[in-house]
């Protein structure tokens, strides 16, 4: 069905070549391609099914090797009289047995799932297995002990097959595929396999159901849908998400509260999910709809993920909203470190007064402000170095510079270098979760002096932190030493170069140069200790493990 | 009781060979372990940790793997590709069988105890069948690329695990084919290593596979899907082994750094029932690579490179605070080491391929307690006795007159005269040793040195009369009732100048101790007494003459023992006697020896068992009331053998752990600072 129009698609062998003709009604040709099969020579197609998207028909055919392969089909093909050969490529590896000679049937669910008919291993019965193909994971399986006939069909959200005498219908709807989805990992996610209830439907009674008129012939012919309503998804959601499509702003967030105060359902992150995208759908056709409110709650459900609403954060950062960001780096479990980058961007960039007025969550932040003032006493305290003093021995220039401005660098770390709400959004990032791998080259672009103030800022947590003796910070959820760290090292690695030609930097990197190189010291004299502590340690040994042989006077009482 | 010389002697060279496996038999609560020289010893957990059972090593012969099947068949694999069950009956090699897979990394047996799978070089999974008296082969698994180092059953039996290098492949049993390959990770803290070499793998029967990695991970993997479930890097060093508990609630890893670390089953929450492995404990008993860890029910076993054999019990599964519940370092043999000719005040000394004959110095000086005192004479090393072949001493000893030696390896017994004249020593073997003197369990020599005996493994006890250079077969004892006994490395042999004596493990024995397990008894030689240490620290005392139980030795059963003695958790490893001091008797375990004097009274709970300082300002009448008849001192420890050669004079050998340690390769070294 290419723009409502059916095509027809046969696949023909001769001596072991594959022609796959495609009979486009629209236009009224007829194509001919040679199947190229790669190093499969001896393989011979099972079975296949096909999907269409704008450009190319989808050519997915199973082989006796057990694998599935994919051959893409322009639908306006260059030349159509002429012979054109394609080339298809593996999709799935052994996903039927090889040796299974029939019963076997693929059908295509939507554009990353794939039902397949057939048994999983040589030994096994006979099973229906749908898998996930972008992920390329299992995504449920079912065994079928009666044998099938190789035949199977998807409808509006049904398979249907034969399963001994009977023709089974098995409801199924496919999730948004998501990584998270794919592992198991979707918070409170319960195995909405279908395996629920299948139906047994007896074949004289099933005439009122439309599906008399299909017979083995056509099986192999891509069927129209059909509108079947198939209530897969509660009514409540069906209801909501027609308002969605209407209805102003105020009337949604009502009717959301009504969805959510409901019991969750099993498959509810699905749910909430759908009611995401189709929300944004209409923020995209009509960019004056921002239900920024709904949006808001349903983030709070905790129960979306990155991957379940992709286009949610992209949404919010074009609106630079950074309370929606924060509240999704604190919900989502897998953003991509592309998209913490361009938050880490906005939370830098944006302009202390729209700071302001925007509500934030502030748990992560603790007033540093009420310390200052005791620790400005600290300061003026003199540091007594016991024996050892960093000033004569290791005094070199960037000692004797950060010397001569005392006061300033002291007024330097003891102020938080950005206001308390920033410092929240900028703790949100630090707790989100990365792959430094990919998100250093993120880093590398954002502007020499956001990365300045990000390192002041990160320096200044530092300082707060070390200041106590748990090496902690205080409030509710600070962010810990390592991931201070970390991200220090981070924005040092990627910027290193832009950085060390600021002249404002200069002093901040020359401390922290400082602060390593103390570290080094300390380490090394510990380490020195140890080994010292070890010799005498040796000795005393020495001393008590006396010649290998002795004659001792001993008396028992 | 007075004063004794003391030939303190430290220059007994021995280090034990590292551990290389332990398995673990939960039906008879016993451990095997086997050692990097071959050995394989037993450990009877219920009998406070007495190692009960053991195989000499063999050159050739480096064990990789150590499996129990049912019915309490021991089976090693090694890296000479050969399969072997061990007679646990006899004390032999029932056989051995070659997988032809080149040398077998790994074995595994199924969870119903009927096939035994082992991992070679090739990279090819052998499966062979247990039949009632030797294994069968039955098929090979698709083979892999390379070399399969760790083998693991599901519980059900239908699926394997097996651990190569960089990848972990899961096989199903029926038709042997790799359902799953799952790759591993070489980064090790994003540095890349050249390989990953998978050290240990365990199934568990929710599907989950655990893995253990030279890159120091260990991590969980999906079956069902090949999927990485959660990883846990704990070491920057290799993870080495995995044991997992039967009830699969906790288990145990080793790594090369010595660290043992215990992950448990817990809720996520508390009163969920959602569960995840949490690493719980780290123990740091070892000072080198544990290679091998094993779960029993109570406790967490390990044993590794730095020889010791550590059990520590799990605090929260053990219910009454005793000496159970403390941990445990096992580092020496059980059996002797060591004998010496009393007379020519010698001592000899068993290595694994050679013998040391040493003779003690000597002083002219006297002095009071605590005193070292001035050597007039240092000891010398008088010979050195190689083996020929491969095979490892059982057992030796040296005759009381220091004229013979007599030594046995799996296959060979040998006997050699001594000649002394002045400050020379010759030797000589004596050749034409009888067909049935081909290997002994353990020897001795009567106390006048004129009869041997030999203790087979097949259980009969051979008495030979020696004559100058030449010897004569008295008789065989052969076992009673139907060769169901053993004799051997529990020192069940025993010898008097007037009567032989020999009994056996079996319940109902002369004895008639229930599951009685019999310590070295040697019978005094003017009363013909005999004493049997128990393992439970019970001490008896046997009369042949009489046969029947010594007067003394009733008495002390009716009052019973002192509660600290009946609570020390090390077993006694010698006994021995002084022809002159008849009253007393010398035992000792590796951390303390006692001298028990029949004629003092018997000490009671209230008594003070052990007190170290020597009474100082109390007077005699205080000192005769509280005098006991257990005499204790621990000053020598770890003592591997102590001896009285006259009246007044003791041998105690010495082994320093630090001595130990300073001959084994250096570990790995952790940098505690600026990591």
């Amino acid at each position: 069905m290419v723009f409502r129009h059916p095509v027809l698609i046969f696949i023909t062998e001769k001596h072991g070549n594959y022609f796959a003709y495609i009979q486009m009604f629209n236009s009224r040709t007829l194509s001919k391609y040679t199947l190229l099969l790669g190093q499969e020579e001896k393989s011979v197609i099972q079975s296949f099914s096909a999907s269409v998207d704008r450009k190319f028909i989808s050519l997915m055919s199973l082989s006796s090797d057990g694998c599935i392969y994919e051959t893409l089909i322009p639908i306006h093909p260059s030349d159509p009289e002429k012979n054109q050969r394609v080339v298809r490529s593996l999709l799935l590896k052994t996903v039927v047995s090889g040796n299974a000679r029939n019963g076997v049937a693929l059908t295509v669910l939507d554009k990353d799932h794939l039902a397949v008919l057939g048994p999983p291993l040589p030994a096994s019965k006979e099973c229906l297995s749908i898998w996930n193909t972008k992920f390329q994971t299992l995504q449920t399986s079912k065994e079928l002990p009666q044998g099938t006939s190789g035949q199977l069909w998807y409808y509006g959200e049904n398979l249907f097959m034969l399963h001994g005498k009977f023709l089974t219908v098995v409801p199924y709807k496919c999730e948004v595929s998501s990584l998270a989805g794919a592992l198991g990992k979707l918070k409170h996610s319960q195995d909405p396999g279908p395996q629920t209830v299948p139906h047994f439907v007896n074949w004289e009674t099933s005439q009122g159901y439309g599906l008399g008129s299909q017979n083995s012939e056509q099986s192999k012919r891509i069927l129209r849908r059909r509108k079947i309503e198939v209530s897969v998804q509660p009514p409540a959601s069906k209801q909501l998400l027609s308002t969605i499509k209407k209805d102003s702003e105020k009337h949604i967030e009502v009717e959301l509260c009504k969805f959510l105060a409901i019991k969750q359902t099993p498959d509810f992150h699905t749910v909430i999910g759908d009611i995401v995208l189709e929300l944004l759908g209409r923020h995209k056709a009509e960019p004056s709809f921002y239900p920024r409110n709904s949006l808001m709650q349903l983030i709070q459900t905790h129960v979306l993920s990155y991957s379940l609403c992709p286009g949610l954060m992209e949404v919010a950062l074009e609106k630079a909203d950074v309370q929606m960001l924060q509240l999704c780096l604190q919900q989502f479990p897998d953003i991509p470190e592309s998209v913490t980058c361009a938050c880490l961007k906005i939370f830098l960039s944006i302009s202390d007064d729209s700071l302001q007025e925007a509500e934030i969550n502030m748990e992560s932040v603790s007033d540093y402000s009420d310390s200052v003032q005791e620790e400005k006493m600290e300061e003026q305290m003199e540091i007594l170095h016991n024996g050892f003093n960093p000033e004569e021995e290791n005094c070199d220039n960037c000692d004797r510079e950060l010397n001569e401005k005392p006061r300033d660098a002291a007024e330097e770390t003891t102020s938080c270098p950005v206001i308390p709400k920033r410092a929240a959004l900028l703790n949100a990032i630090l707790h989100s979760a990365y792959s430094e791998m990919f998100l250093l080259p993120h880093l590398k672009d954002i502007p020499a002096q956001h990365v300045t103030l990000f390192l002041q800022y990160l320096y200044f947590l530092y300082l707060k932190c070390s200041e106590n003796a748990t090496m902690t910070l205080p409030g509710l959820h600070p962010p810990t030493l390592n991931q201070i760290m970390d991200w220090i090292c981070l924005l040092l690695d990627a910027n290193f170069t832009v950085v060390v030609m600021i002249p404002e930097a200069k002093r901040l990197l020359l401390s922290l140069y400082k602060f390593v190189k103390s570290q080094i010291c300390i380490c090394s004299e510990l380490n020195k200790i140890e080994v010292s502590f070890r010799e005498l340690q040796k000795l005393s040994q020495e001393k008590n493990s006396r010649e290998l042989y002795s004659i001792e006077v001993l008396e028992l009482f | 009781m007075g004063e004794f010389k003391v030939h303190r002697v430290r220059f007994f060279n021995y280090v034990p060979s590292g551990i290389r496996c332990v398995a673990y038999n939960n039906q008879s609560n016993r451990l095997a372990v086997s050692r990097t020289d071959g050995t394989v010893e037993i450990y009877n957990l219920s009998a406070n940790y007495f190692q009960e059972k053991f195989f000499p090593g063999h050159e050739s012969r480096a064990t990789e793997a150590l499996c129990w099947a049912k019915g309490q068949r021991l089976f090693s694999a090694g890296l000479n590709g050969e399969i072997i069950e061990y007679d646990l009956q006899a004390l032999n090699i029932k056989y051995a069988v070659d997988a032809f897979g080149g040398p077998i990394w790994s074995m595994a047996i199924s969870p119903h105890g009927s096939q035994l799978l082992v991992g070679c070089e090739d990279g090819s999974v052998k499966l062979f069948q247990i039949t009632p008296d030797k294994i069968q082969f039955e098929r090979n698994f698709d083979r892999q690329k390379s070399r399969i180092l760790s083998l693991s059953w599901h519980p059900s039996g239908t699926h394997v695990a097996a651990g190569s290098i960089d990848y972990i492949s899961v096989f199903d049993v029926k038709s042997g084919s790799a359902v799953h390959k799952m790759l591993v990770d070489r980064q090790y803290m994003s540095v890349s290593k050249r390989k990953c070499i998978i050290w240990g793998v365990a199934f568990l029967s929710d599907g989950t596979v655990i893995s253990v990695d030279s890159a120091g991970k260990v991590q969980f993997w999906d079956s069902a899907t090949g999927t990485l479930v959660k990883n846990h890097l704990i070491a920057s060093a290799d993870v080495q082994s995995i044991a997992v508990s039967d009830q699969e609630d906790s288990f145990v890893v080793g790594t090369a750094e010595g660290t043992v670390f215990h992950f448990q089953l817990v809720s996520v929450t508390s009163n969920s029932s959602e569960k995840q492995w949490v690493r719980t404990k780290p123990f740091q008993h070892h000072t080198h690579d544990v290679r091998a860890v094993a779960h029993s029910p109570t406790a967490l076993i390990s044993g590794g490179t730095d020889t010791h054999l550590v059990i520590r019990p799990l605090m929260e599964k053990v219910e009454v605070k005793n000496y159970d519940a403390a941990l445990r370092k096992i580092t020496f043999p059980h059996r002797r080491l060591i004998s010496c000719s009393k007379k020519r005040q010698l001592l000899l000394f068993q290595f694994a391929h050679h013998l040391e004959l040493w003779r003690l110095g000597s002083t002219v000086a006297t002095g009071k307690n605590g005193d070292t005192l001035p050597l007039s004479k240092d000891a010398d090393h008088l010979l050195h006795l190689k083996t020929k072949g491969p095979e490892n001493i059982i057992c030796s000893c040296i005759s009381p007159c220091g004229s013979w030696i007599a030594y046995s390896t799996t296959s060979r017994f040998f006997l050699y005269r001594l000649n002394y004249e002045h400050d020379n020593i010759s030797l000589q073997r004596v050749s034409k040793m009888p067909a049935f003197l081909r290997s002994a369990l353990q020897i001795l020599f009567s106390e006048d040195s004129t009869k041997l005996f030999v203790a087979s493994n097949q259980g009969s006890l051979h008495v030979i009369r020696l004559l100058e250079g030449s010897f004569k077969h008295l008789h065989t004892f052969q076992p009673q009732s139907g060769g169901n006994l053993v004799t051997g490395q529990g020192g069940e042999l025993s010898v008097s100048d007037v009567s032989f004596f020999f009994f056996t493990f079996k319940p109902h024995s002369l004895l008639g101790f229930p599951n009685a397990l019999l310590y070295p008894a040697n019978t005094h030689m003017f009363a013909p007494a005999f004493l049997v240490y128990h393992i439970l620290f019970q001490v008896f005392e046997y009369s042949i003459p009489d046969k029947q139980y010594t007067e003394w030795s009733r008495t002390i059963q009716k009052q019973g023992f002192h509660y600290l003695w009946l609570q020390r958790d090390t077993p006694i490893t010698h006994i021995s006697f002084h022809p002159k001091r008849p009253m007393h008797i010398l035992l000792h375990d590796a951390y303390m020896f006692c001298i028990i004097d029949k004629s003092l009274p018997l000490p009671n709970d209230k008594t003070l068992l052990y007190n170290p300082l020597p009474p100082t300002n109390e007077s005699d009448v205080i000192r005769r009331r509280t005098a006991h008849a257990f005499k204790i001192s621990k000053i020598y420890k770890p003592l591997l053998f102590m001896d009285l050669l006259d009246e007044r004079t003791l041998v105690a050998v010495e082994r320093p752990l630090d001595d130990i340690i300073a001959q084994l390769p250096p570990p790995i070294k952790k940098k505690k600072f600026g990591t």
